[in-house]
């Protein structure tokens, strides 16, 4: 038989193990946010945001180069990500939790949570074949489509779920009252949601914001601002997370610090959508 | 009380309050429960009666903000002695949940011997006399003797708090606590349980909290009334059921309120 | 009397607001939810249409088999040296990354006061959202630098003096490769399957701990008795889904992977995985047989990380624990 005195002892065992592990695993996350946090502000200049890459010469030339194309360009790329996948991702929802009854339903359950395990990059592939292939030429909107295939998966389940989470009674009570059906998906049941849609939209947003591996062959990139303002959807398109990744890799040191720049500009966009997102969530909360 | 003197004592408690918070959910309740006797807690919902319970093995260190006033006795042995640790507590003193609790993924002999196996058993043969033992006990041996191995998930849930009850007595409580263990189950079941408590009864202190007057009025020998976190009456089952001197027990066992 | 009632009543809306509407609203819900089974149907289809060239000239099993990827010289294309890469690392960081994750998750859910298990989620949280370019520049210009000067060279002098046997299988080095690879893919992974483990630790009825707690058990034997096992099918579902992660993570590996496209893969030496080939040579993908070979390769990830989450599906379903719950 066991004693009391010993099971403790194993207890003991357990839980320094358990502070070790967690303190292992917390001091190089610790670490890497706060290189990136200070590295990052060590390299952030006015420029960044006014001038333009241009190639690795002008820099060298002593030329005042910055990142200001490719923060237009993620906001354009975003943007129209953002307008692609939200009906898909909606209309997606709707249909799961509205009406349940469509043989298809349990099809699309399947295939939407299949693409949202998908890596990006295949979401890259595939918008490279869809957009890329066909108009004959890198371009913003299908870096748009690509991250739009990363958002919608992931807009498709939170509305569902935000819509499930309204009562039955509800949709019976404005159908009683003779509104037809879509009003009552439209004006009762959608506004009721709005904080679980909201939720789910920078949760999405912030998933795909950071992406690069499917930017790299959809909006391949791109070292000046365009010519025309239709070169931002039409043409190739610099964003962050590409051009964090090219500015890394290259020999250039200055880009190297550039580089940092741009990870601490990626991550405030990103931390900013999920603090956003769980300020709602808590504003749910207190209801 | 007459003729209390004659059984001996078990366990007691002195002033006892438990605090959720600021709130009281059991006010200066002190009782005497008696060595091998049935001892019933009844009263309406929210009375304190499980909370009172779950006093008695110090269930309430588990729940955040909740706090305990007063003296529990084990044989004169303080159970809030801070000196004491309420594993120890929890081994004397075993317990039965209103709903069923088999520990779903554990085989039917596992989760009988998980007590024993907690303090170190591993002696086949006791471990497999143990859980005979108890499963016997709990009248569950002849259902489940020939599925042993199958998962505790899988019986009905009849079986599955009889499994509870065998599980909690194969550590050799002295004191079993009962919330409410046939408030879940079909008439015929509870009648199974019934019967098994008063099997019981020589072997273990047992306290039951219960709901069903009828119940207590079958399985007890004492019964306690709770009125709002109080202690209103307290006697032999035969008197609190055939004439309370407090007009609220009256009350409450006559079915005018609760 | 009734009568006019019923007809002021029944003065009915237009059809546009009523059963047109319906009609309309509903077809343009289920076009919208057909456009989305279709785009993953047309991932799958795409992929292995834009691949075909690759599969049919060198086969279903021998691309997926081939060593050789050489898009200079002889053209001839195979997808193994990736799969091993990307099966090695995926599983070594889920080998790493397993206890650890669930070791975070057990503090975070059942030792640490509200307030730190708080702090240690949003701060969990927050790291898996960090995008994987940012994770890899800081290996790029930290991680890689520090482990090569730091572990693999001295490991490499030690067993050139030690144990020459082992320097083959040690391989160069200079840091970017697997175990670098392998190493930042596990810090990647841990706050996903630790953030999964949590929840599936919330979900456990608290019925399950305070039957273990009423047996005598200690606060650990509570977690070994009841919360484990109640959460086991959480646990394994959402490791699964981080290999998944893991098998699919692109840029980090591809900026610290060493980016080597032959066998054999040593441990320090580089390598390279399914999505950072992909990644490193599509742009540069000149000849169509190259093209298409990366297409095919794309299709083979398709097809791990689709089993990859269908196991993960099964394994909720097959272990969730249903008895014990408080109905």
């Amino acid at each position: 038989m066991r004693s009391l005195r010993s099971r403790y002892a194993r207890d003991n065992v357990v839980l320094v193990f358990i502070i070790l592990n967690t303190v292992a695993v917390l001091i190089p996350l610790f670490i890497i946010l706060g290189y990136v946090i200070v590295q990052g502000f060590n390299y952030i200049s006015l420029d960044l945001f006014t001038k333009e890459l241009g190639s690795p010469t002008r820099n060298m030339m002593g030329e005042p180069t910055g990142l200001v194309h490719t923060i237009i360009g993620t906001a354009v790329v975003d943007i129209m990500a953002v307008l692609i996948s939200i009906p898909f991702g909606i209309g997606a929802g709707v249909m799961l939790s509205e009406y349940p009854d469509h043989w298809a339903n349990p099809i699309l359950r399947v295939l939407n949570d299949t693409l949202n395990g998908m890596p990006a990059v295949l979401k890259g592939l595939l918008a490279f074949v869809l957009v890329v292939k066909p108009m004959g030429s890198f371009s913003g909107l299908s870096g748009g489509v690509a991250l739009a295939f990363v958002m919608f998966p992931i807009i498709a389940r939170a509305t569902e779920s935000a819509l499930m989470n309204i009562p039955w009674s509800i949709r019976e009570a404005g159908l009683a009252i003779g509104l037809p059906r879509w009003r009552v998906i439209l004006s009762t049941i959608i506004p009721a949601a709005k904080v679980g849609l909201v939720t789910g939209f920078l949760i999405a947003f912030a998933r795909a914001a950071g992406e690069a591996a499917p930017l790299v062959f959809t909006s391949f990139g791109n070292n000046y601002l365009p010519v025309k303002w239709t070169g931002w959807i039409f043409g190739p398109v610099d964003t962050l997370p590409q051009r964090l990744y090219n500015l890394a890799i290259s020999p250039y040191e200055h880009w190297h610090g550039m580089g940092w720049a741009a990870a601490i500009i990626l991550l405030a966009v990103i931390t900013a959508s999920f603090a956003a997102a769980r300020f709602f969530i808590r504003d749910k909360k207190q209801e | 009380m007459d003729n209390v003197i004659e059984n001996k004592l078990r366990l007691e408690t002195i002033g006892l309050s438990v605090f959720y918070g600021e709130n009281p959910g059991v006010k200066d309740v002190s009782l005497k429960i008696y060595d091998k006797k049935v001892t019933a807690l009844i009263g309406p919902s929210g009375c304190g009666k499980t909370t009172f319970l779950r006093a008695l093995n110090r269930m309430h260190d588990l729940t955040r903000g909740a706090k305990v006033t007063g003296k529990a006795l084990i044989d004169g042995q303080d159970i809030y002695d801070p000196k004491l640790d309420p594993v120890i507590i929890r081994r004397k003193i075993g317990m039965v949940f209103q709903k069923p609790t088999p520990f779903p993924t554990m085989s039917i002999y596992d989760n009988v011997v998980a007590g024993l196996k907690l303090v170190g058993f591993r002696d086949r043969k006791l471990l497999d006399e143990v859980c005979e033992r108890s499963l016997r006990q709990s009248a569950l041996w002849d259902e489940v003797k020939d599925r042993l191995k199958t998962p505790g998930g899988s019986l009905s849930g009849g079986q599955q708090q009889r499994l509870s009850i065998a599980r909690a007595l194969a550590v050799e409580p002295e004191v079993l606590l009962m919330d409410e263990p046939t408030s879940s189950l079909d008439p015929q079941s509870t009648n199974r349980i019934e019967e098994l408590i008063g099997e019981l009864k020589d072997q273990v202190t047992i306290i039951i909290v219960t709901h069903n007057m009828q119940q207590a009025s079958r399985v007890s020998d004492y019964t306690a009334f709770f009125y709002i976190g109080s202690l209103i009456e307290y006697n032999k089952t035969t008197k609190i059921f055939t004439s309370p001197d407090q007009k609220r027990t009256e009350e409450y066992i006559t079915g005018q309120f609760g | 009397m009734s009568d006019n009632n019923t007809k002021k009543i029944n003065v009915s809306p237009s059809a546009l607001y009523g059963w047109l509407g319906d009609r309309i609203f509903a077809v343009s819900v289920f076009v919208l939810g057909f456009i989305v089974i279709f785009t993953t149907l047309a991932m799958a289809i795409s992929l292995y249409y834009e691949g075909s060239e690759a599969i049919t000239r060198f086969g279903f099993w021998g691309f997926l088999t081939g060593e050789k990827w050489d898009p200079a010289i002889t053209m001839e294309f195979g997808a193994w040296p990736f799969i091993v890469g990307t099966v090695s690392t995926s599983l070594g960081a889920l080998a790493l990354s397993f206890i650890p994750a669930i070791a975070i998750a057990v503090f975070t859910a059942e030792y640490a006061p509200h307030w730190l298990s708080h702090i240690i989620e949003n701060l969990v949280n927050l790291i898996a959202a960090v995008p994987s370019v940012v994770i890899g520049i800081w290996g790029v210009f930290v991680f890689t630098p520090w482990i090569r000067d730091t572990v693999e060279i001295p490991v490499y002098i030690w067993s050139l003096e030690n144990a020459p046997g082992l320097t083959p299988i040690l391989g160069n080095p200079i840091g970017y490769g697997m175990m670098t690879a392998t190493i930042i893919l596990t810090i990647m992974i841990i706050p996903f399957t630790t953030a999964l483990t949590v929840d599936a630790f919330r979900m456990v009825p608290k019925e399950q701990r305070e039957a273990a707690s009423a047996l005598g058990a200690t606060k650990w034997e509570v977690i070994r008795m009841a919360v484990i096992p109640y959460s086991r099918g959480g646990i394994l579902a959402g490791t699964m889904l981080s290999l998944g992660r893991a098998i699919g993570e692109t840029m980090a590996v591809a900026m610290l992977i060493g980016n080597k496209n032959t066998l054999p893969f040593t441990l320090f030496g580089p390598g390279s995985t399914m999505a950072s080939v992909i990644v490193n040579e599509f742009r540069e993908a000149v000849e169509n047989i190259h093209l298409t070979s990366l297409m095919a390769v794309g299709f083979y990830l398709f097809l791990i990380s689709l089993i990859v989450n269908l196991a993960a599906a099964y394994i909720q379903r097959k272990y969730a624990v249903t008895g014990g719950r408080a109905v």
